[in-house]
């Protein structure tokens, strides 16, 4: 069914993928690319790496906190897309979306931002905040660029649905529930309905995120889609170690727990 | 031919739009469908005016405040009475408006925003009043500084929710209310206070508003020869002001939209978007906001919970763009001092956001002609700024 080439080629498999989301500089630099390395050995196959923002409107409190740790640290769109290259480096071989709100993006203006994701090896991007209606200019410079423009569809998109499955791209990010990030409400027998009928038109592989936070729910969505994204949970299990993270003495031990927590999760 | 705002895709020149999460496009379609639907019905909007007269009290009096206009020896000076409006704010104007669109559409659940709380006292009025059940974010600093207001909110049945993010005040109110309307869409009406957020907010609360417009036109026709050579209006997301500067924006009148400069917009605390703000998205739309250079938006301050907002609305960023309206800004003080004047001069204690209206206005007044004619929109009593007032003037007695 595939007839594109997903992220530059560069993603091994279309099923069962595991997609998780941190956020840059939380709660440092130097973590975030420690963290990325632990999520792909622990079997990650695309990385989320979030952008901090000062009113990130979908999302819930976990996320909310991420972004304020960063932010206090002074983490900038720019400098989180500068971590790409170290991550490379030190071995990170999965591709990187990059997700962001748009104020950031506009800002910095949209063509130097794909230049800069272009220029350091980012793969795509994401921005909650762009609905399809106006999105037109960036997915223009994203396939100028190369960089895949990943769409989202939620359980009221309904006629909507056709439309923005048509031109997908990397992956289609399908919202588990109306609300913002950080849920742990039940997964509704609803949401198998929804990714089936998603699926019908979906060019590339379907994901399902927002509220996975345990194993039942990944095995769960497993059954129906493509991949899974876990977010907030994953932040909570960096929250859960955030001084020991930022203790150089205590970070390696915090990091091993923290894989073998993500290793539980999605197992 | 005059080109009509806003544009079918919720744009004003190059501002509006609607930048939300795709699981607020459909009910934005949804509101859309509806709000067209209701203006489009003699029914609806009769009703409308219906329940402004008989229950809100308009029309409201245009008062020629003659005592302040012989003090400053200049121009004519005029005051729109939205201060007597129910409630005390031209807030009520549009929550009766959505107010009676989400009764039209079976919701029967209200969410709100509020800064000064007199959004959240108008939409706890009207949910009282329609039997809506009603929910009102409110940052923590606006629950100290606006206390009143809270009280009202609560006895009409309303209930407050409190927001601790960022400085606690208006646009961390509005984030929680729209995170809160993305889950709960399905029955929930969201009823914003001005006209900011994604479309067709900005349309609706303008059109909800214009009423102040349309009638001070007519009123002033009755006293004066021609219309007013000048209109100020106090401008946080900028409601009051579209909904008196509309019905004049094709006439030759000068309109001045009066910003919060806070403790001056050479320092750090000022709510003066559009004087020092940039273009960026916020709550939905495209628009001018303060931010930093990397695209996070700032904290702004002003002594006037209901002008400390970092955004505007986008038609006010498109006539601020395509000059069609001037815009100054107005600190704490100036705005204080001139609320002192009018209270001493007129026996009127207005809103401490409409006194920034009136500071611009007193201060160009006096170098006016005595033939030149000035209306500012007064839009909102002082009631709920006592604290407010006796803490800035303590010391002075
Ligand atoms: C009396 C009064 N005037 C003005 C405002 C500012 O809002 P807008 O710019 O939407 O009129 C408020 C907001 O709370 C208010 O209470």
């Amino acid at each position: 069914m595939l007839t594109q080439t997903l992220f530059q080629g560069k993603l091994s498999k279309t099923e069962d993928l595991f997609i998780p989301f941190i956020e840059a500089g939380d709660p440092s630099p130097e973590v975030t690319i420690e963290l990325a390395l632990k999520l792909q050995e622990a079997g990650a196959d695309i990385l989320e790496l979030g952008i901090p923002y000062s009113d990130p409107l979908a999302d819930g409190p976990t996320i909310q906190r991420a972004a304020k740790r960063a932010l206090d640290n002074g983490m900038s769109l720019k400098q989180a897309i500068e971590l790409i290259p170290t991550m490379r480096e030190k071995g990170l071989t999965i591709p990187v979306v990059v997700f962001t709100y748009y104020n950031p993006v506009l800002r910095i203006g949209e063509e130097t931002f794909f230049e800069l994701l272009e220029e350091h090896g980012a793969e795509g991007v994401l921005i909650p905040d762009l609905p399809y209606e106006e999105s037109e200019s960036v997915r223009e410079l994203a396939l100028k660029h190369e960089i895949e423009y990943i769409s989202l569809v939620a359980p009221n998109s309904e006629a909507r649905i056709q439309k923005i499955a048509s031109e997908a791209r990397g992956f289609l990010y399908c919202v588990s529930t109306l609300g913002v990030t950080g849920g742990e409400n039940q997964l509704s027998s609803e949401v198998t309905h929804f990714i089936e009928k998603v699926k019908k038109h979906s060019p590339v592989p379907v994901a399902v995120g927002f509220g996975i936070s345990t194993n039942d729910d990944v095995r769960m969505i497993r059954e129906h889609a493509d991949g899974v994204i876990i977010g907030s949970k994953i932040i909570r299990l960096v929250e859960a170690e955030v001084e020991n993270l930022k203790d150089e003495h205590k970070r390696e031990a915090a990091l091993d727990r923290f894989y073998n927590n993500v290793r539980e999760l999605v197992e | 031919m005059v080109q009509v705002y806003p544009d079918q895709k919720g744009r004003y020149g190059d501002f509006g739009g609607k930048y939300v999460p795709e699981t607020l496009m459909a009910p934005l379609q949804e509101l859309e469908e509806a709000l067209d639907e209701a203006m489009a019905d003699k029914d609806f909007i009769a009703e409308y005016h219906h329940v402004l007269e008989k229950y809100a009290g308009r029309p409201t009096a245009l008062t020629h405040a003659d005592k302040i206009t012989d003090l400053l020896g200049g121009a004519k000076i005029y005051l729109k009475r939205e201060d007597l409006l129910h409630t005390g704010a031209h807030k009520l104007n549009n929550a009766i408006g959505q107010a009676l669109l989400a009764k039209r559409m079976g919701k029967s659940k209200i969410i709100a925003e509020t800064g000064a709380g007199q959004h959240g006292v108008a939409s706890a009025t009207v949910a009282a009043k329609f039997g809506l059940e009603c929910k009102v974010f409110m940052g923590e600093e606006d629950i100290r500084r606006q206390e009143p207001n809270v009280f009202r909110m609560k006895m009409l049945g309303a209930e407050v929710i409190p927001v601790s993010s960022g400085r606690g005040t208006l646009k961390d109110a509005t984030n929680e209310a729209i995170r809160y309307w993305v889950a709960n869409c399905e029955d929930h009406f969201y009823l914003i206070g001005s006209v900011v957020g994604p479309h067709p907010y900005p349309r609706m609360v303008r059109d909800f508003q214009r009423i102040i417009g349309d009638e001070s036109k007519r009123q002033f026709l009755e006293g004066e020869p021609t219309l007013p050579d000048y209109i100020y209006a106090c401008v946080g997301g900028g409601s009051n002001a579209i909904g008196m500067f509309h019905p004049f924006l094709e006439d030759d009148v000068e309109l001045i939209g009066v910003e919060a400069a806070g403790k001056g917009v050479d320092t750090e605390e000022h709510a003066a978007t559009l004087t020092k703000g940039d273009r960026g998205v916020i709550h939905g739309s495209l628009t001018f906001l303060l931010q930093d250079e990397h695209g996070q938006i700032t904290e702004p301050y002003s002594i006037s919970a209901g002008l400390d907002y970092p955004g505007i609305g986008p038609e006010h960023a498109y006539l601020f763009d395509s000059k069609q309206v001037r815009y100054e800004a107005v600190t704490d003080e100036e705005a204080m001092d001139a609320l002192k004047l009018l209270t001493e001069t007129e026996g009127i204690i207005p809103a401490v956001e409409s006194a920034h209206a009136l500071a611009q206005a007193f201060k160009e007044a006096k170098d006016l002609p005595r033939d030149k004619t000035i209306l500012i929109n007064l839009s909102g009593r002082g009631d709920k700024d006592l604290a407010t007032i006796m803490n800035h003037f303590k010391g002075e007695e």
